[in-house]
């Protein structure tokens, strides 16, 4: 059920809210910075979950990141959270684009305080993106820029293609 | 709706991310299951409450775990408890043999002494159900051989 994971969500959020003094430091928890001395938390998953996601799917690799955009909104979202958001705002050089979420699951029932108002609650959901991609070769950028809890209308995740991750090969192979 | 393996993956970075603060020294070791099995308590209290908003009136204690061993299982684990014995005095103790949290760990006595820590969120998780319906309580878990588990919920105000 989907409330056992939001409630589960919940907890770990304000677990984390007492051992970590202020809410740069939450963020970063849930999320990742590359080598920050911090946990990745979302990363951790995305990582394993992009697993999870393409032996059940049956996605055929994407060949642009147009198509992935599609993938993430209509396969994904809908497969793990039971939504589908938009794909909004496309940059014009197609490496940025925004995933409008009407409704964001991991909220029902929260609201933030005012002495929390800059933690971005949902940010595990851009480490999960971030970790998934990576596994399948791309470095992307995911971040809020808009939040129904912050008082925004919709969330509003803006996604930007930084490059496509070779394979190293070890010397000598070719 | 969120699919269940999001659960399963959460559930198994919180308890690596408890473990790995303490490692760095930030949290002691015995605090890391007080941890995860306080998180276990307050989403115990949400979850029974959202499911019991309708339901009868539960007549006696036996009537609430059952509610616990069917209802309230089957709703987080998609299954039942697989048996539930009592001394009628406030000792109860139900034994999953499959339990989710374990199925993919091992199946048998492999990474046994790591089971613990898997147990802790979910013996929050039935002693804030408990809390919420009225029952302070006890409850520690037993794995002998994985993926059966063993909970004891221990109520206090018989």
């Amino acid at each position: 059920s989907s409330e056992l994971f939001t409630l589960t969500y919940g907890a770990l959020v304000t677990q984390l809210c007492k051992d970590y003094e202020n809410d740069e430091d939450v963020n970063k928890q849930l999320d990742k910075i590359l080598f920050s001395p911090f946990l990745p938390r979302g990363y951790n998953i995305g990582v394993r979950l992009i697993e999870d996601f393409l032996a059940r799917s049956n996605v055929g690799r994407c060949h642009d990141f147009r198509e992935t955009a599609d993938v993430i909104a209509k396969v994904a979202f809908k497969m793990y959270l039971g939504i589908t958001p938009s794909i909004t705002n496309w940059s014009p050089a197609g490496d940025e684009f925004s995933l409008i979420l009407e409704n964001n699951p991991l909220v029902d029932f929260v609201e933030l305080p005012d002495n929390h108002s800059s933690l971005i609650y949902s940010n595990l959901l851009c480490g999960v993106l971030r970790g998934a991609l990576e596994m399948v070769q791309m470095a992307v950028e995911a971040k809020f820029v808009q939040d129904t809890l912050k008082g925004d209308g919709v969330t509003e995740i803006r996604m930007r293609f930084i490059r496509r991750i070779e394979d190293n090969l070890p010397a000598g192979e070719e | 709706m969120a699919d269940e393996a999001l659960f399963l993956l959460l559930h198994n970075e919180m308890v690596s991310g408890v473990y790995k603060s303490a490692e760095q020294g930030e949290v002691e070791n015995g605090r890391c299951i007080t941890k995860l099995e306080n998180m276990g308590f307050r989403v115990g209290q949400g979850l029974i409450e959202r499911f019991t908003k309708d339901t009868a009136r539960f007549k006696d204690e036996l009537d609430i775990m059952k509610f616990i061993c069917k209802d309230f299982w089957t709703t987080v684990f998609k299954k039942q408890i697989d048996n539930l014995r009592t001394n009628h005095q406030g000792i109860y103790v139900l034994q999953d043999n499959k339990f989710r949290l374990l199925t993919q760990m091992s199946a048998g006595k492999q990474y046994l002494e790591h089971a613990s820590k898997y147990l802790a969120f979910t013996c929050g998780l039935i002693r804030g159900g408990l809390s919420n319906l009225g029952i302070k309580s006890i409850v520690t878990a037993e794995v002998s051989s994985m993926p059966a588990c063993k909970l004891n919920s221990h109520f206090l105000n018989v």
